[in-house]
């Protein structure tokens, strides 16, 4: 449970581009006539991400009004998940594990990198670049630490390659997403112990092994 | 240790194709329709004999609960929903099946659609996975595309299956949370009965499956239930995906038999602990919802549900969290009450009211700032949050608590009584809220 209001600047109003519109028509017919409102998650998220990764009140009430649903059960939707960014956010903002098995490997040497370079959670560094927030268990345990940048997941992090990261990102630069140590997925570092019948040792020399690109292109 | 021809997930790293010719070649979509047409009471009937129990925490019987579902009737359409919001602090195994081997789940989905007479199948993604659910998604229409699922594939059985996600709620991982939040309402959990059998989605009559459960399902009904059931103890049958993290040389994910011992699993797959074996202190063997275990009654255990009951923990997700004699253990278990805290959907008052107090006095012991008295008074809390919530949520904020307190009280006696000598300590730092 926490504390989530809306901001206090909104903007005036809020549309869909019709490219969204069609994708938020096709949502809604995932579900059972009469049965819209369950669309209203994917649409919610829809419009924070057309809107620089956060939901203005205006998208909320358009949500509402496209499900037929009252603008307070929408506005409960917006408040009770984490994930509604409810005020604006950095150009890359950065949601910081930090539950156990993150802590663990070392996320508070990642979150003291975070306020030193950005400063406090939830505050827009001074040139829009940034911002951060400690959240909960992000289900990449095995690589842990770990950040989600806006949409992808960097893992195996340290306080030196994650650094490297945000100047990278900063720079506009491209970056390389999943682990920075060069591991593939979860495999353990070093070496297979096991599939190595189909993939050998190192992964990429067995008789099931793909072509390294097939395999890393990490956006569908 | 478990060989590579009787691995179920053998793209689990993302080393081979993920696509349908790749997931075909490694086996997937093998005559389904063979196994389709011996009938539902057969699947059913296998899935019981295999001893499958349910991968996403609780262990029940998947097959028993495929059977639960009643007649099919017009009125009202069966769903099958997979729950694949996983948020267990330490799990990441489902992760995996949805980016690498998808095709596994999309088959697996309509077998059991098949099982129970739905229809439609609806997978709930928790949010944060978007490259795993957009993978997912691309698995979806490449099924769709060779007409392996819809309304009219080969198999003969119309089927639907829908893609969906959450948006950052842990109480959206409890089933009736589940139902709701898909149903496009605040996830708080429903009373039960009415179990979802009977009155789930939209009303109609619905089973919630964990994505492993349901991607094991095909491979097992290809080889036979005496294949699956030859491995691991007697009921705890199968093989499993560990999750293992935290202090060990190479955290990893990995297929095990069940009940393999957890000082060989760690060895063969992890590199050892952190420091050695002597230098193991503890762990959590199955997510953050069960009770840690000290590390002389771990090492030897065999890895299943029944032996880590008896240590009155649990396999759960079998999310391993290896902690080394370097782990301040009460922050630890101190940082895991934060994420109950945030979680906590706020409907019941012990576990809204209770997970917050029961991390601030931890916080507080962390330090040392407390009063002995206060240990007990923290058991006796969270044995009145245990039991006393609608979900399982409750329960599982006290469980790590209640470890902590039977393993370690010593450790925040001696926090207390360093702090009562000398009152300094560093402040335990959180989130802001």
């Amino acid at each position: 449970m926490a504390v989530r209001r809306l901001a206090e600047q909104q903007p005036a109003s809020f549309a869909f581009t019709p490219d969204n519109k069609a994708w938020c028509d096709a949502q809604i017919a995932k579900y059972p006539e009469g049965r819209q409102a369950s669309a209203v998650i994917p649409l919610l998220w829809k419009a924070q991400a057309q809107h620089n990764y956060w939901l203005p009140k205006p998208a909320i009430e358009l949500v509402a009004d496209m499900l037929a649903m009252p603008y307070i059960r929408v506005l409960e939707i917006a408040t009770f998940y984490s994930m509604f960014n409810l005020e604006p956010v950095g150009e890359h903002f950065i949601q910081l594990c930090g539950t156990t098995p993150c802590q663990l490997n070392g996320a508070e040497e990642i979150k003291k990198v975070c306020e030193k370079r950005i400063g406090e959670q939830r505050h827009v560094s001074a040139d829009g670049k940034f911002s951060w927030l400690e959240v909960e268990c992000l289900g990449a345990c095995c690589n842990a630490p770990m950040v989600q940048i806006n949409d992808d997941y960097y893992e195996d992090l340290t306080p030196e390659n994650f650094a490297k990261l945000l100047d990278d990102l900063a720079a506009g630069r491209p970056v390389s997403i999943g682990s920075q140590t060069g591991r593939r997925t979860s495999e353990p570092a070093g070496g297979l112990t096991s599939l190595t019948e189909f993939y050998g040792v190192d992964g990429v020399s067995g008789p099931g092994s793909a072509p390294a690109s097939a395999a890393k292109d990490a956006k569908i | 240790m478990l060989a590579d021809k009787d691995r179920i997930f053998t793209n689990l790293y993302g080393f081979g194709d993920w696509r349908l010719k790749g997931a075909q070649a490694r086996g997937a979509w093998d005559n389904t329709k063979g196994l389709l047409e011996k009938g539902k009471d057969w699947v059913i009937s296998e899935m019981k004999a295999s001893g499958l129990r349910g991968r996403g925490g609780a262990g029940f019987s998947t097959g028993l609960k495929w059977s639960f579902m009643p007649k099919p009737d017009p009125a009202r359409p069966s769903y099958l929903v997979v729950n694949a919001d996983e948020s267990e602090p330490g799990t990441c195994k489902d992760r995996e099946i949805m980016r690498n081997d998808p095709h596994l789940l999309v088959e697996g989905c309509l077998i059991a659609s098949f099982a129970m007479g739905a229809h439609a199948c609806y997978v709930y993604v928790r949010g944060e996975y978007i490259l795993e659910r957009e993978r997912l998604q691309a698995a979806v229409d490449e099924a769709y595309a060779a007409r392996l699922i819809g309304k009219d594939n080969i198999h003969g059985y119309p089927f639907d299956m829908y893609v969906h996600h959450g948006a950052g709620a842990y109480i959206c991982g409890e089933e009736t949370a589940l139902l709701e939040s898909l149903e496009g309402k605040k996830g708080m959990p429903r009373l039960k009965p009415p179990f979802p059998a009977n009155m789930g989605l939209y009303g109609c009559p619905t089973t919630v499956n964990n994505v492993e459960s349901i991607a094991v399902a095909p491979t097992i009904l290809r080889r036979g239930a005496s294949w699956f059931a030859g491995f691991g103890n007697p009921n705890n049958a199968g093989t499993k995906l560990f999750c293992i993290s935290g202090h060990v040389n190479k955290p990893c994910n990995v297929e095990e038999a069940m009940s393999i011992p957890f000082r060989e699993l760690i060895d063969r797959h992890c590199g050892g602990v952190r420091g050695g074996w002597d230098n193991l202190m503890a762990v959590i063997p199955g997510g953050s919802s069960v009770r840690c275990v000290p590390a002389d009654q771990i090492i030897d255990c065999p890895m299943d549900f029944d032996n880590l009951s008896k240590l009155k923990s649990g396999l759960g997700t079998a999310a391993v969290i290896v902690m080394d004699k370097s782990t301040d253990i009460v922050r630890v278990i101190a940082r895991l009450s934060y994420f109950y805290k945030h979680e906590s959907c706020g409907q019941c008052t012990p576990c809204r009211e209770g997970t917050g107090w029961m991390w601030r006095v931890l916080s507080r012991m962390a330090e040392g700032r407390a009063q002995r008295r206060e240990i007990d008074m923290l058991l006796e809390v969270s044995k009145q949050i245990e039991g006393h919530t609608i979900c399982a949520l409750g329960d599982a904020a006290a469980w790590p608590v209640q470890g902590l307190i039977t393993h370690f009280r010593h450790e925040i006696e001696k926090r207390i009584d360093d702090y009562a000598a000398n009152p300094h300590s560093d402040p335990v730092h959180m989130a802001a809220e």
